[in-house]
Formats: structure tokens, sequence, C-alpha cells
């Protein structure tokens, strides 16, 4: 049989879903991540660029049919003259963006980043890349933030663009970061990739008195045995993992990598250099070619040699199904997360 | 007529003259490689000489003046052709022919912005031209700029689905100051564009989609003067597309009879010999 990779052969029996209780097994394309009891910060992308537009004339937006699921829209209310809406057609969305940032303007081009990397991904490269053109790429639904499956799960985007040239890529934290990243960005000239949370964003990191810098990975927590490195909403994960596995002794770190690239590799060589700490990468992607192999490549040319453990997507195309669940299901929920590392300090 | 006469350069030349100078540009950088796009430069001269020597506004010694009309090389492998069209115009110096090709050259077989002055964008990725000329037509709205953007794409590309994105939303943007010129001269890499990917009638579908179309004869200058005057003058809020059928080879009649390829091969004689035939109809 042609295509026997079938996830739901004819002997299938549904399975009862744990999370059904509290009602979160919606695989809805939308939802925002769950903020697991935090405050919120509301569409933080779109307002700070509301802010920025205030004294830049050169800021300009721009989406392909999806800015009411980007936060662009708040910056489209705000600015209609600012917004171009340039239909289902990413291609399109990228090379406009590029000829826009030729004229003087520093475009904000929105989509999903599934959209971005794999269908725009020759025009990011040629048209503004290989240009070194300001344009700021701005994409939700980063890694596996939606339950609708392979086709909108950008598992592979920071792999896809790593590759590329000239190209920053930030996967921030929580809506206190993506405000602050927003402005970060749009003061460099450099062609950017950033992954955007949309909506009602958790403030994760306001109680610890972040600064987001580019470039800069931080250290949000000291501790003796695990040493995590984690970028986007996977910080989130990390700091609480790191509170439940006090619980059981194991006392853990958490050094926040939001720049991708370029990599903070001073300070991520000197954190894992402490000695007798179990470093432990954690992202929100693929195992493959995201943050885990970027930190573990640039250790080994580091010369230091540590343990070394990676929490990531596996190198799948994942279920359909509800976020909580398949958080569980690929080992990046904090229970999840905790479990792993108490298996590794044994 | 508003281009500024080239700093230093002849004034009062024909467009035919152009067109011949364009063409020995291009047969001289073809001699020092031994190879290049020559078909596609000797095929797409006029439109060339018609573009900077009657139709754009520009400054030679100034290639980023603000004021100027930008020309987007979509084909990036026609750049043997702009840079025989930039050297007629003074804005690269012909001391530069011998470099065509070359390391260090200012001049790389395929065309970069970022090599060369005048050069706009970054083409050959086919397909980006004339959606990167949609935003910097945008642009040049935003800030009240009158200056036109120029694209220059193939037929070949009317094969990439990113190209018609860019025509719908060159209308839907109401891109008036945007023209875009096709050379269809019927060959892409593996053969005839039409056995390949066939669009039918090229003008009917671009009128279909709201543009203003004209279809002429691009190696008949004066068909071509009158298709460019009348982009400009054109008085509906649509983008422009002039479909220029073009015959490669043009101007060397024992290449033009050749078996015509997207690569035309030309033996290391036979460059001498396409320049001695050229030189035999050296308009006044």
């Amino acid at each position: 049989m042609i295509g026997a990779h079938s996830r739901r052969s004819s002997k299938y029996t549904p399975r009862k879903a744990q999370a059904q209780t509290d009602g979160l097994t919606t695989s809805a394309m939308i939802a925002s991540l769950d903020a697991e009891g935090r405050d919120t910060i509301t569409a933080p992308f779109g307002n700070a660029l509301i802010e920025l537009a205030k004294t830049r004339d050169d800021i300009v937006g721009l989406s392909a049919d999806l800015a009411k699921y980007t936060d662009m829209h708040v910056f489209a209310n705000a600015y209609p003259d600012r917004f171009y809406q340039m239909g289902m057609a990413e291609q399109l969305l990228i090379s406009a963006a590029a000829g826009l940032a030729r004229e003087g303007f520093t475009p904000f081009a929105t989509t999903y980043a599934v959209f971005a990397a794999r269908r725009a991904y020759d025009f990011i490269c040629m048209a503004i890349a290989e240009e070194n053109l300001p344009v700021k790429i701005v994409c939700a639904l980063p890694g596996l933030t939606t339950g609708y499956g392979p086709s909108h799960q950008a598992t592979e985007d920071i792999a896809i663009f790593r590759g590329m040239p000239n190209l920053t890529i930030i996967d921030p934290c929580d809506g206190v970061e993506i405000e602050q990243a927003t402005h970060a960005i749009a003061a460099t000239p450099d062609p950017t990739y950033m992954r955007l949370l949309r909506g009602k964003v958790p403030n994760v990191l306001g109680e610890y008195g972040y600064k987001f810098e580019l470039g800069k990975a931080k250290v949000l927590r000291g501790g003796n045995d695990v040493l995590f490195i984690s970028s986007g909403f996977m910080t989130m994960r990390t700091l609480d993992a790191a509170t439940a596995l006090q619980k059981d002794g194991i006392d853990c770190a958490v050094l926040h990598c939001p720049t991708i690239k370029p990599l903070d590799i001073e300070t991520i060589a000197t954190e894992a250099a402490k000695t007798g700490r179990l470093v432990v990468t954690a992202e929100n992607h693929s195992v493959v070619g995201g943050l885990g192999e970027a930190v573990g490549a640039a250790l080994m040319r580091r010369g230091v040699f540590v343990p070394f453990r990676q929490i990531g997507l596996p190198d799948e195309f994942l279920d359909a199904g509800a976020l909580p669940t398949l958080h569980d299901q690929y080992g990046i929920s904090v229970s999840a997360i905790t479990a792993q590392v108490k298996t590794w300090m044994k | 007529m508003t281009q500024l006469p080239a700093q230093g350069r002849r004034d009062n030349v024909s467009l035919r003259r152009r067109a011949w100078d364009i063409r020995r540009n291009s047969l001289l950088m073809g001699e020092v490689q031994g190879q290049g796009y020559i078909g596609q430069a000797l095929g797409i001269a006029d439109v060339l000489a018609v573009s900077y020597f009657h139709a754009m506004t520009y400054r030679a010694e100034d290639p980023e003046w603000e004021g100027r009309d930008r020309f987007c090389l979509s084909i990036g492998h026609y750049a043997i052709a702009l840079y025989a069209a930039l050297i007629e115009a003074g804005i690269l110096p012909d001391s530069e022919i011998e470099t065509y090709g070359m390391d260090d050259s200012r001049m790389p077989m395929s065309g970069m912005a970022s090599y060369t002055p005048g050069m706009e964008i970054t083409g050959g990725s086919l397909g980006q031209g004339l959606g990167i000329a949609v935003g910097m037509a945008m642009g040049l709205k935003r800030k009240s700029n009158p200056a036109f953007v120029y694209n220059l794409m193939s037929d070949g590309e009317l094969g990439e689905g990113s190209t018609w994105e860019a025509v719908m939303s060159a209308v839907q943007h109401k891109l008036d100051n945007l023209i875009t010129i096709v050379d269809f001269n019927d060959q892409q890499a593996d053969g005839k564009t039409t056995d390949a990917l066939c669009v039918g009638d090229i003008g009917s579908k671009w009128a279909a989609f709201g543009w203003f179309v004209q279809t002429v004869d691009g190696n008949y200058i004066d068909a071509v003067v009158a298709a460019f005057d009348a982009a400009r003058n054109h008085a509906g809020p649509q983008p422009r597309a002039i479909i220029c059928n073009t015959k490669m080879c043009k101007g060397v009649p024992f290449l033009e009879t050749r078996e015509i390829t997207h690569f035309v091969r030309v033996e290391a004689d036979e460059w001498a010999a396409a320049l001695d035939h050229l030189e035999t109809e050296k308009p006044a």
C-alpha cells in the first residue's frame, strides 16, 4: 500500500483526552498560548509597532491575509494608511516588503511561520537577506503552538532560517520580551525573523526585571545541578520546571537565549563551563537544526566538553490535537521536562 | 524626452546608434569570457536603448539620485545587456568591459544590486523582480515621488506563480507608476517557452487582470518608443505592461539563423566575425 505510514489505521479506537475536563482539547489554530495562571499582555507586538510608528515615519506593516492572527490588525487600525494588505500571497508579501525597504522604509511583514519559512524562503533569501535590507519578518504559530497539524506547525522554521546568511533570528519568551524585542529589531538595519506569540500573551519575565538585548543570553536563575539553556516560551517552561525540580533537590539554573542567531556564544560557553552541571537545551522546535544543535556545536568548537541533553520536538510530522496533550506527548510540558531531567540526574 | 544627457558623453545620438552600441558592448563582453547570454542581449538591445535614451530620467553621475526612474532587471542573466546599456549611458565606464565576469569585477555574469552602480535589484531567481518592483512602486507613492519603476522580465517568468501574485497586486494597489516589459523571445532553458508552460495570449491575460497592455515588435524602435510613451502618458490608474516580441541574436544574421537556444554557443572566432558584421551596419 502506498502511503502506508498512515497514523490513523482502520483499527483506530478513539482515546479519551486527558485534558477534556479543563476545556483545553481544542485543536483550534488561533488559540493563544495558555497563560497557566499568569498575567497576560494583549497584542504586545501590534501595540509595540503602534508605539514605534508614533515617532518613525519609515515603519510600515504588511500581512498576507493574516493581520488578525498576527496582531498586525491593531497596527492597521491605528495606522490604516501605513498598512498593506497583500492578500494570500507570501512570495509577494516578501518581495513587496523588499521593494519598500529599497525605497527607505522599515517594513514589518507578518504571516504564519510555516508560510514564511517553507513557501517564501527563496524570496526572503534573495530579495532581503542577500541584499541586507531592513525587513522584519514576524511570524505567528512558531513550533508547536497550534494543534492544527503539520500544515501549520512550524517545527523546523529555525532550522530552515539558520542557514541563511545575514538573517537575525529571535525567539522571544513572552509578552514583555515581544514588546521589547519589537523595538530592538526596529532599531537595527538587519534583516530579521522573529517568532511571535499573539493575542493575550503571558507575562513571565516581568518579575525578573528583564531587559531584552539583541544577541544577548541572560541568566534568569542560578542553580548548581542543571543549566537549562532555553528560548521562546520554553523559558517559561524551564523556569517552572526549575521550581518543580527544587522540591526533588535538583538545583536548576535557567539561561534564556532569545537570539538564536547571532548566538551569544560567550555567555553560553561561560555558563556551560562552570563545572558540575548538566547542560540541557530546551526549545519549541525540532531537535534538528535549532537552538540545541547550535549550542552543542558552539560548545564543541569552544572546547567546552560537558554532559549535554536536548529537550525539543522529535524529528517527525507531529499529530493534530489539543496543545496540552501534544506538549505532554512530545516532551515539552513542564511535567515532561521535569520527568526527563529526573531520569538524567539519577 | 526627459533624460538628462550623460555627463561627458555624446549627445544627440540616434536610438538606432544607441542600440547598435549596446549590441557592440555586449559582444565585446561576450568575447572577454568566450560566452554569455548574447542571444538575449542582442534581442533586447533596442528596448534598452529606448529605456535609457528616450524614456527614463536619471543622472549618470549619481545612479542613486532619488528622482531617478528605477530599472529592475528581474532576469539576472540579462546582466550582460544591462551592463552594455549602463556603459552606453555613462553610469559604468567602458574601460570595465574587459572585466566582465572576472574575479573582483563590478559586472558579474548574473546581475546583483550590491555589485553594480545602476543595478537596482538582485535578479536571477526568476519570478522575483515584479514583486520587488511592486513594493518599490508602493514606496515611491508613499514618498509622493513621481518616478516610474520599470521592470524587465522574460516570458519564462510567466511560469512562476509569484509573477501572477505581483500582477494582481499591482492592480489592487493602483500602481500607475509601474511599467513592466516582458521580453517575449519564446526561449527558456529547455527550449521554447510555449512548449514548456504556455501562457497562451500573454497580452489578453495581463489585460484581464486589469493592466494597460501593449504588444509591440521589440526590435522596431519606433514602435517601442510609441509604446513607452503611451505607457508613461496613459491617464488611467492601471499598471502598464509592454509585451515586446524580440528576436534572439538580432543584428548578427549568422547567429540569428543558427538553431536558437537559451544559451547560444558562439565559437571563439565568431565573436570577431559578429563584431565585423555589426561594423558593416553601423548607424550614423
